[in-house]
């Protein structure tokens, strides 16, 4: 297990490797005087701009500069925003925790209705249950969230008027940020009505998030199980006389869980594009609106930064994704 | 896809398309999304005859008029006005044309290059392999829209920009489908049969290799046809897409934001728009998939 460990990890490093040289460049590419997009619409005086040429580093050559990009990422450093002036890890591990309970609460959400949605499917194959639930799927699958987020919005936050429409409190609470997830701190916090303002303020986001990601799961779910349904063993289990529950809920499940939870694994860098418009959306202070209003405010060390602390976090997961398939799976796990 | 490797001469090649079409009619689905995208299509092309309005005319006396079924509606503008006074339904209509327009580039590009890397890195093997594969790892490893923003950044906000971003960033798939197809098809005896009598490599990659590896290339065409217009919406919608005033469904919809308690029907009618286009692809490409390759599981 070590060494497949090890193994992987190798294979990851020169696609990090891939992913600095992206991001080093992302800068360079940008059309303009690197100096001028940093020092941002204002401009500089001529003696400023040598100063600044300095401070970059943009006077030395192009692969030394490189090296000082790895060597300043090493130590944690990956730049200064230009709007804020804070450290762009900082800031990155400031609003992380709310794109995390944002996104875990929309992959519970799929989850806990993908699962049950496609096991019934499957089941009921080729009946009116299974044609509507595959046919709902698909169109959660084609949908634009951006704009199922507004059609929300006009129904339960303007109509029915049953849930705020941006944040992730009400502005009435002020919640000392412990964990960062808004639904501890506010119990934490001890004052009346916090948890339930939270609450109120993540639930249309979380369905907005989790509406693809459940179209998936469920259609995943139906085709695992249709597979698994018709192996040697279930109909032995079934001649058993075992009830069709367990045969269904705990020989077939079991089996059919194995791909299913691969692509849920995979599903977070679909979460991740999906955070983007969602946070847009529902004003939420998140990495994915950090990004886009930074790409919008020009604060290019962020984009920069962010880049990077996204696709590592992303390379991360999908190998403990790999790992875990690995571990559940003997199959593979022997092969390697 | 067992009589592939046959002669194939025009008469069989006709009962290849019908065994195909034969297969393809059975899903009522796909059928349905066909019929859906053939209306789509003419829509597209005959937008100039058939919209009652010019698409950026902007009528100052009616703003943001509701549809014609709701209270004060009119028949000069069926599907009501937007802030501007512009007549929604002929927007709509001249948008049909840009969302198949991004799909087609989008996915002649992707495709086209994708197989030509792909046949490369599959037919040759060894450091060329791993180049291109690393660099395709490289793209996958950010989240695609997150990417394509910042393509979309570098290059200048503007629709075609968005489009080649949208194109690169759907590449690593295509790469991947058909490098994969080529090694598997690269060890079976009509290709060993055509090494030896002697065929240069580039007829051995495109003429005979590459058909054989077309079926979940088509079937990834078709998904990523409507992955292209969501995408270019969305980038459509954070304004860095298409730009105002260009009827583009995604921009209309981040025109209409403000407006969305105001009046919900400019909003409504142009995800309306998307959500059914994308439905109707996404119908085909499923119909296709089960149509042309039945071992490829539904996912």
């Amino acid at each position: 297990m070590l060494r497949l460990i090890l193994r992987k990890l190798g294979l990851l490093i020169p696609t990090f490797i891939g992913v600095t040289l992206t991001s080093f460049f992302f800068i360079r590419l940008l059309p303009g005087d690197p100096i001028l997009l940093l020092a941002g619409e204002r401009g500089v005086s001529p003696e400023r701009y040598q100063e600044l040429l300095v401070q970059f580093g943009y006077d030395k050559p192009v692969w030394v500069q490189y090296l000082d990009y790895i060597w300043n990422i090493l130590h944690g450093d990956l730049g200064t925003s230009i709007v804020t002036k804070q450290p762009v890890v900082k800031e990155f591990f400031t609003l992380f925790p709310a794109t995390i309970e944002l996104s875990l609460c929309a992959i519970i959400f799929a989850v806990v209705l993908g699962l049950p949605a496609g096991i019934l499917a499957a089941v009921k194959r080729g009946k009116t249950l299974d044609h509507t639930v595959m046919t709902t799927a698909l169109v959660g699958y084609s949908m634009p969230i951006f704009w199922w987020g507004l059609l929300l919005i006009i129904f339960f936050s303007g109509i029915l008027q049953w849930t705020p429409v941006s944040g992730r409190i009400s502005l009435m609470f002020w919640i000392e940020p412990v964990t960062g997830f808004m639904l501890i701190d506010s119990i934490l916090s001890g004052q009346e009505g916090a948890f339930t303002s939270a609450v109120s303020h993540l639930i249309l986001p979380t369905v907005v998030l989790g509406t693809i990601p459940l179209a998936v799961i469920a259609r995943q779910t139906r085709s695992a199980m249709l597979e698994v349904l018709d192996e040697d063993y279930v109909r032995t289990a079934r001649a058993k006389g075992l009830s069709r529950f367990r045969v269904v809920g705990i020989h077939a499940l079991r089996n059919a869980l194995i791909p299913v939870i691969t692509i849920i694994g995979l599903q977070i860098g679909v979460l991740f594009a999906g955070a983007i418009l969602t946070e847009s959306i529902f004003s939420w202070p998140g990495i994915g609106k950090w990004m886009v209003d930074s790409i919008f405010r020009r604060d290019y060390p962020v984009v920069q930064g962010g880049l990077l602390m996204i696709a590592a976090i992303i390379m991360i997961v999908n190998l403990i994704v790999d790992l875990a398939y690995g571990l559940i799976n003997p199959k593979i796990r022997h092969t390697e | 896809m067992a009589d592939v490797t046959h002669d194939t001469g025009p008469d069989t090649r006709f009962e290849l398309l019908m065994g195909f079409w034969r297969h393809f009619k059975t899903n009522r689905g796909a059928v349905f999304g066909l019929w859906f995208f053939v209306a789509l299509v003419l829509i597209a092309v005959l937008a100039p005859v058939i919209a009652p309005h010019s698409a950026t005319m902007q009528y100052r006396d009616a703003l943001l008029l509701p549809p014609v079924w709701s209270e004060g509606g009119t028949w000069t503008h069926i599907l009501g006005t937007d802030a501007v006074g512009r007549d929604l339904l002929s927007r709509l209509i001249y948008g049909s044309q840009f969302s198949l327009f991004i799909g087609v580039v989008v996915v002649s590009v992707a495709l086209v290059v994708g197989i030509c890397l792909g046949l490369v890195a599959g037919t040759f093997r060894g450091w060329v392999d791993t180049c291109i594969m690393r660099v395709m790892d490289v793209i996958l490893s950010f989240p695609s829209l997150l990417l394509a923003l910042v393509l979309v950044a570098i290059l200048g906000p503007s629709l075609i920009n968005a489009m080649i971003a949208i194109a690169i960033v759907q590449q690593p798939y295509y790469v991947r489908l058909t490098r994969a197809a080529v090694m598997s098809e690269m060890s079976k005896e009509y290709v060993m049969a055509a090494k030896v009598s002697g065929v240069g490599t580039l007829r051995l990659m495109f003429v005979t290799v590459l058909p054989n590896c077309m079926a979940p290339l088509i079937v990834q065409a078709a998904l990523s046809f409507s992955t292209a217009i969501l995408d270019a919406a969305a980038l459509g919608f954070l304004g860095m897409g298409a730009q105002p005033p260009t009827p583009e469904w995604g921009t209309m919809l981040a025109e209409s934001r403000e407006f969305i308690l105001r009046a919900p029907w400019i909003v409504t009618f142009p995800g309306i728009a998307i959500l059914t286009t994308v439905l109707a692809i996404n119908l085909i490409g499923d119909g296709l998939r089960d149509a042309l390759d039945p071992k490829l599981k539904k996912g």
